[in-house]
């Protein structure tokens, strides 16, 4: 049977010692869970060490850890391919498994953090339930197939914090809402038994900390346990804010969107320096006045640098060709935007190859 | 080897020296490039943000007119081109009946997307289709002694399936092996998968520069020379906008950040002139001490 080295933060913030690591050996198979590890640890040798769990099947979602780096469940991650997983202080030794508490959240003890200080506040924060369309109907309320399924996604979260754990916009703006919680907003402003969609929108795109400081990261993809993708999650509210409800909000989110997509539609290649003075609203706006006055060292510095040119700069050196300019017209020009959520529909069966002569049977062997 | 190549618009826009050094490195590789000059921008996430289908169509063109050349495949420079265009690309190949009705507005220019385009960045092309003991063959001036950091970004490590990232293809750890294999000295600091906080520039300077500024005083503190990228955006938020995250994060900073190219042809022996050093904001040749490397010559 393999042995593993489990190798476990320590830090009690009561007790004023700081963190520390400790290692215990077991011995188990692979496709045991790390959690299953850390419980035979905690019966068997060391019964201080705090880790929260329950249903140890990936449905309550509250066994959340790093483990060697990746947020995740204890309880859904196996022994070998957390193994598998190296990190800076394990690759001088393939069996050691480093488990540590999940980020951006403070520690209450060991592998326990404090989901209700950023977690569960962040939810709190995005109104998490349904508030009914009056008159509520006297009967059931029915919603029509395609509007749950665009739901969907979102209400397979778990509430598990591992997308918070590794949120890089987090890192630097405790403030930001998050992915779990913007998630979880899309599960309401995508029911259309909802009668605040517009609100929603409104309140998170003009929070400086809502949807528009989303860095692009792609962390909580990879985190997710569930596949709820919460940035794609983010990236359907700022579509549906922009361009349904076409909220224009301080934080220059939806300008910096419209105006990029624009610039691409007149130049087909991005002209820089039109982007930055149209994301606050053109050149001679108040609100982009101070911004350019505050960027004009930056470009003073690229043009005797060589990075750009007065007239490059002012002149456009290229245009969108015809063909591309067509291409805006035509989609944006549809009824109905057509997206397609890989979740939803799944992805097409591979094509069998064709069996080359030398796989097709033979008369002979097939006789 | 013949590739179709796209630059992506910020090669060609605000960090120049990006698409003049892979013009000086590619034949030094025996790359042939023929340039996507009638493609457009890939969309940044931006477009695909605003409208989806916008962003593939828009895409699906740019593929088509790869596949219409003689290049074995599709190679970029920008790791965020990379990244939109693998989005694009997956949901394209994933559904037949999707494809079709994107292929249909790319008709009347008489273009068509064929599924199962290969897209690699210089990156994975280097590794995987040149090779690193070729690449090693053809070091000119190994970077001994140079103290490089790796600084992936977001689009090109995440997510992993999408990529195609495993045991198999460790593609996160590309920029590692090429460093070595060029004979530079890889260092660890935090900020090696992490944001260059670029997308969020207009949105939260703040926030955006906090993160530029924090990953390169952790390469400072790990007595990196200089940082390499593969993505242009990154370089912007990392070298052009650094006095304002030097400013921001309240310590110096002087971080030469290099694009992948540049640091492949200072090895293979052009010197940092030709490679378009004196763009950037921090000059390698002003802060990396080359006179304890053998790529002394290449500062003169």
């Amino acid at each position: 049977m393999p042995e593993y080295t489990l190798r476990i933060r320590r830090y009690d913030p009561q007790s004023g010692q700081a963190a520390h690591w400790d290692d215990h050996k077991v011995e188990m198979e692979g496709h045991v869970s790390v959690l299953e590890a850390i419980l035979r640890v905690k019966a068997d040798t060391d019964g201080s060490i705090g880790i929260r769990c329950s249903c140890r099947a990936a449905i309550c979602g509250s066994c959340g850890v790093r483990v060697n780096g990746k947020p995740g469940l204890a309880c859904h991650t196996h022994l070998e391919d957390a193994a598998k997983r190296q990190t800076k202080s394990t690759t001088d030794d393939a069996s050691v498994i480093e488990v540590e508490p999940m980020g951006n959240m403070p520690v209450i003890r060991d592998l326990i953090v404090d989901m209700d200080a950023v977690h569960w506040k962040k939810i709190q924060r995005v109104t998490p339930w349904l508030i009914n369309k009056e008159p509520i109907p006297e009967r059931e309320y029915i919603v029509p197939h395609e509007n749950m399924v665009d739901v969907t996604q979102t209400m397979a979260c778990i509430q598990c914090g591992a997308c918070v754990s590794d949120c890089l916009s987090m890192e630097v703006d405790p403030l930001f809402v998050g992915p779990a919680a913007l998630a979880k907003s899309y599960r309401f402003v995508g029911d259309p038994r909802d009668a605040e969609k517009f609100e929603r929108l409104k309140d998170l795109s003009e929070d400086e900390h809502g949807i528009y400081d989303c860095t692009h990261c792609f962390n909580c993809i990879d985190a997710c346990p569930k596949g709820v993708a919460p940035m794609s999650q983010i990236m359907r509210l700022r579509r549906v804010a922009g361009n349904d409800e076409h909220i224009e909000d301080r934080n220059n989110g939806y300008r910096h969107e419209h105006a990029f997509v624009k610039n691409i539609e007149r130049n087909g290649l991005l002209h820089e320096a039109d982007l930055l003075p149209d994301s606050y609203g053109g050149k001679f706006h108040p609100r982009a006045v101070p911004e350019l006055l505050g960027s004009l060292p930056v470009a003073a510095k690229a043009m005797t640098r060589g990075k750009m040119s007065l007239s490059g700069a002012l002149l456009h050196p290229h245009k969108a060709s015809p063909e591309v300019k067509q291409i805006f017209k035509q989609v944006e020009g549809e009824k109905e935007r057509y997206e397609l959520n890989l979740y939803v529909v799944g992805y097409e069966d591979e094509e069998e190859p064709p069996a080359t002569p030398a796989e097709t049977p033979t008369e002979s062997e097939s006789a | 080897m013949k590739v179709a190549y796209w630059p992506g618009c910020v090669s060609r826009g605000f960090t120049p020296e990006l698409h003049g050094s892979m013009a000086k490195v590619a034949p030094l590789l025996d790359l042939e490039l023929i340039e996507l000059d009638r493609a457009s921008c890939c969309g940044a996430g931006v477009i695909a943000e605003h409208n989806q289908e916008l962003a593939d169509t828009l895409n699906a063109r740019t593929f088509a007119l790869a596949q219409q050349t003689d290049g074995e495949l599709m190679m970029n420079i920008c790791a965020t081109c990379q990244g939109a265009q693998s989005e694009c690309q997956e949901r394209l190949d994933a559904n037949t009946e999707y494809r079709d009705h994107v292929n249909q507005t790319l008709r009347d220019e008489g273009l068509h997307y064929e599924k199962g385009l290969t897209n690699k960045n210089f990156l994975w092309l280097l590794v995987e289709e040149i090779g690193l003991d070729t690449l090693k063959a053809k070091v000119q001036k190994p970077l001994t002694d140079l103290r490089v950091g790796p600084f992936y970004g977001c689009y090109i490590v995440r997510p992993k399936e999408r990529l195609g990232i495993d045991s198999e293809n460790p593609r996160d750890r590309y920029l590692h092996m090429v460093i070595e294999a060029l004979g530079g000295t890889v260092i660890d600091y935090a900020g090696v998968y992490k944001c260059c906080g670029f997308p969020i520039v207009t949105m939260n300077k703040k926030a955006s520069l906090t993160m530029a500024g924090r990953h390169l005083g952790d390469a400072i503190d790990a007595e990196a020379d200089c940082l390499v990228v593969p993505c242009p955006l990154c370089h912007l938020n990392l070298d052009l906008q650094q006095p304002a995250a030097a400013k921001i994060s309240g310590r110096e900073l002087g971080m030469p950040v290099l694009h992948l190219p540049q640091l492949v042809g200072l090895a293979l022996g052009l010197s940092a002139k030709e490679l378009g050093m004196n763009k950037h904001i921090v000059r390698p040749t002003k802060v990396i001490d080359w006179s304890t490397s053998v790529v002394a010559s290449a500062a003169a």
